[in-house]
């Protein structure tokens, strides 16, 4: 055995390119799924394959997919944020009370104001050790508070600011602008995961905090960013939720989006225990719940019905996902 | 167990074959096992040990090849099977529910019960009964998670026995116990063997296998290669069937250093790191020493001795509360493994599995987790010279794997390790401190990982190496320091060093004459 070189790779190329494609494994399940949704509909959904209706669907699915992808990062640390709902409400109230002094001052107290969110969730988590979902319950529940107190006592809000709707309502030759920031965000986020040594430091976190210690890899550090990325993510979403009502709903705004993100991320194949992560993965699945509540509504099937097949759905890809037993 | 070898024998397995997605784990072994005989399954990792006893235990299900019990063809579909029918498994990593009690996870899913209840009162007293049959001193109304893993060991076998258990598999038994633990499971082991059972023992240790085994059956690459008396077998004879390897290759001993430190042979050069009084409480009290460049400074010492600490505390992973620390002659303070790795210093842990590896990701993300801000430019990692990095490494190493993408936790334990090493060689550290660095890994990569520490040495690192492996520390280091109860006791030149006064030492003090007495038979049988 000591004599024996390591083993070549030529002698097994077939199973290589093999193990490949199944390591991708429920991402490839979801892709195809994704496929087949859009064709079934394309050929039995009157008006589903149209230009304009791709485009509804895009930009519907583009405020989950923004929290979905910060999502995507937390879980792939072993943690979850429950928290993005609540981020949205209070960007969305805070960027709506400040518009009078500029676009611009509106945009950066939003995100400030989530920023600190995200940074008071990982800090909990990281240094203090409390269980992530106990600590973004906490502030799922404080931050609606907090949005309803910023926007005057939870006021419907108004924004006439033209600047400010575009960035729900403007377009970009046929391209809505929140598809363009969901597809740059994605790119971004798709880079830096795979890229940089932060994005390695993430799935080391999940992976095997003590291992990645031991390392050197700044564990607590790379847990704050996640969680502040997440609540920036989910800010950024907000504000297009808001320009796009023309109105900042302090009680409304981001309701369950932390449910439609981490079931996006599930589907599309980013493990819960943490160590594993595919944004590709969680567009597919963000676009395969998007694609079944359009359908549904096209096809005048109950609301309560696509909320059964979306269950349905969930169910499936954490079946996928389970250990393999031999 | 003479007498028992003439009798029918218990459990009978013939011809096993089993394939894992076109690759053949057995191709035809097998396997006997008598009433009350204490049997060897050896092998190096791919071997196919585990993969019998899984099959044996009901784990999984065998493509070929037939199994008896008592003269009764068998067929286990689950493991809840072959215990219902007396086989039972006590795993490396214990399964038992640490929030319960001892009684309560001895008898899980078969509690007494009194109308529908449970009936405790029954249940803490049967539970009583069994440990106390096994000669095993635990409170059955303890919880599981309050004792020591010697002691959650024994509760597991007292599981298997009260189940009935009349094939016994122990993995690795003693792969987490100290050595005063190790006779305790030793005599527990002799009381079951008395009653009848026959008991399957895995392990890498020798020691062990000579001094508790009858018989034992050695596996190479899925195949049988001899069934055979321990008594009448030669320890450097088994290496040789093991490895499959012609006896005169292997006269140097049975580790990788070879021989290494012959007295003066060893050009050793200016002192590279000197801790003195380091001390964290409880169980790192007063520990002192010296390393210099170009050697490899052993640590020896029972399980709790403080030796890991120690290791920890050098690199900054449990930072000492008091003591001093001098490094390349400026005085070093580390609060966290960075500051231990800003100095250049690598650090290997004991434990592979939950402070090694990143299990989903890559040989290339595991063996470069360290050196990435080494690889990074504007932000981004260079795939270019981390492949480079990489690839070096793997060929240096000689990992075995089928790419550098391949995932880690797919490796062998042995293989697990390399690349840990290389996590921290392609730092280019300056010290190394290994604790346990060949734990629970094949002979074949345990020679060539201390033959590699061997030559890292020879090249001027400077080498902490903690081992509970005496002739590792006997034939690896330069000298020896040996520590008891967060002391050091006495610290051995290179011509001092032997596996005699090593034990010795750590057995020092009234206390432990006991743990000496047991510990001296199983280590006799290694010199």
């Amino acid at each position: 055995m000591a004599d024996a070189a390591s083993v070549s790779p030529a002698v097994v190329p077939r199973e290589a390119r093999w193990g490949k494609l199944a390591s991708m494994g429920p991402t490839y399940g979801a892709l195809i799924a994704l496929i087949l949704l859009v064709v079934i509909n394309a050929v039995f959904t009157s008006n589903f394959a149209t230009a304009s209706n791709l485009w509804n669907v895009l930009l519907q699915v583009s405020t989950v997919l923004i929290v979905a992808v910060g999502m995507t990062l937390v879980i792939a640390t072993g943690g979850v944020d429950l928290s993005v709902g609540s981020s949205m409400a209070i960007a969305g109230a805070a960027a709506s009370v400040l518009l009078d002094r500029g676009i611009g001052a509106a945009i950066a107290a939003g995100l400030a104001a989530v920023l600190v969110v995200g940074m008071i969730n990982g800090a909990l988590v990281a240094y203090v050790r409390v269980q992530p979902i106990v600590v973004t319950l906490a502030t799922l529940i404080a931050g609606r508070g907090l949005a309803q107190v910023i926007s005057r006592d939870g006021q419907l809000v108004t924004i006439d600011h033209a600047g400010f709707q575009a960035i729900g309502r403007g377009m970009l030759g046929p391209v809505p602008v929140p598809v363009i920031i969901a597809v740059f965000v994605v790119a971004a986020a798709a880079f830096i995961l795979r890229e940089t040594p932060f994005g390695r430091y993430v799935l080391a976190a999940g992976g095997n905090p003590a291992a990645a210690r031991l390392a050197g890899v700044p564990v607590g550090r790379t847990i704050v960013t996640v969680y502040a990325a997440s609540a920036m993510l989910a800010g950024l979403a907000g504000l297009i939720v808001a320009a796009r009502l023309g109105a900042s709903d302090a009680a409304k705004i981001g309701l369950n989006v932390e449910l439609d993100a981490i079931a996006a991320v599930v589907v599309g194949g980013t493990a819960l225990s943490g160590g594993r992560a595919t944004i590709l993965g969680t567009v597919v699945g963000a676009l395969i719940m998007q694609v079944i509540a359009t359908s549904f509504n096209m096809l005048l099937v109950p609301y309560a019905w696509s909320l059964a097949l979306k269950a349905a759905i969930i169910v499936i890809a954490v079946y996928l996902q389970r250990p393999k037993r031999v | 167990m003479t007498a028992a070898a003439t009798t029918e024998p218990l459990l009978r397995m013939e011809g096993i074959v089993k394939r894992f997605a076109g690759a053949t784990a057995l191709a035809g072994v097998d396997l006997t096992l008598q009433r009350g005989e204490v049997h060897a399954l050896v092998g190096e990792n791919g071997a196919g040990k585990s993969t019998l006893v899984k099959i044996m235990t009901g784990a999984y299900h065998r493509d070929g090849g037939r199994m008896w019990l008592e003269g009764r063809e068998v067929d286990f579909d689950t493991p809840a099977d072959a215990s219902d029918a007396g086989v039972t498994a006590v795993h490396q990593e214990i399964h038992l529910i640490g929030y319960r009690t001892v009684a309560e996870n001895i008898f899980l899913g078969r509690e007494p019960r009194r109308w529908g209840l449970i009936d405790w009162g029954r249940m803490n007293a049967d539970a009583a009964t069994v440990l106390q049959g096994l000669g095993v001193d635990v409170d059955p109304r303890a919880t599981v998670a309050s004792l020591n893993t010697a002691r959650r060991q024994m509760v597991a076998i007292a599981r298997g026995v009260s189940l009935g258990a009349k094939v016994l598999v122990l993995d690795e038994p003693t792969s987490s116990l100290a050595e005063r633990e190790v006779a305790v499971l030793y005599a527990l082991i002799r009381r079951l063997q008395s009653q009848g059972t026959a008991i399957v023992y895995i392990s890498h240790r020798f020691d062990e296998l000579y001094a508790v085994c009858n018989r034992v059956t050695i596996l190479r690459d899925g195949k049988l290669v001899a069934t055979h008396a321990l008594a009448d077998l030669e320890r450097l004879d088994l290496v040789c069937l093991m490895l499959g390897k012609a006896r005169d290759e292997l006269r140097l001993g049975t580790t990788g250093f070879g021989g290494h430190a012959t007295p003066g042979a060893v050009t050793v050069g200016e002192p590279l790191l000197r801790a003195e009084g380091l001390r964290r409480n409880p169980k790192l009290q007063d520990v002192g020493f010296v390393v210099r460049k170009g050697e490899i400074l052993g640590v020896a010492g029972l399980l709790g001795s403080g030796r890991t600490e120690t290791a920890r505390a050098i690199f900054g992973a449990t930072p000492a509360d008091s003591g001093t620390i001098e490094y390349g002659g400026k005085k070093f303070a580390p609060r966290g493994p960075d500051d231990g790795i800003a100095a250049g210093i690598g650090f290997l842990s004991e434990d592979r599995k939950a402070e090694g590896i990143l299990p989903e990701l890559s040989i290339r993300e595991n063996l470069t987790l360290a050196a990435l801000p080494m690889l990074t430019k504007f932000g981004i990692v260079s795939r270019a010279k981390q492949t480079e990095m990489v690839e070096r490494f793997m060929r240096r190493m000689g990992i075995k794997a089928t790419s550098a993408d391949q995932k880690i936790r797919e490796l062998s334990g042995g293989n697990q390790q390399k690349v840990l090493l290389a996590r921290w060689l392609c730092m280019e550290p300056k010290l190394l401190i290994l604790d346990e660095p060949t734990r629970g890994i094949d002979i074949g990569a345990k020679a060539e990982i201390q033959a590699l520490v061997n030559e890292l040495a020879a090249a001027g690192l400077g080498v902490i190496m903690v081992s509970s492996e005496l002739e590792e520390l006997v034939e690896g280091s330069t000298r020896v320091i040996v520590l008891r109860d967060g002391h050091k006791v006495t610290e051995l030149s290179r011509d001092q060093i032997s596996q005699q006064a090593i034990i010795r030492a750590m057995a020092e003090g009234s206390a432990m004459d006991d743990d000496a007495q047991g510990a001296a038979p199983a280590v006799a049988g290694a010199s």
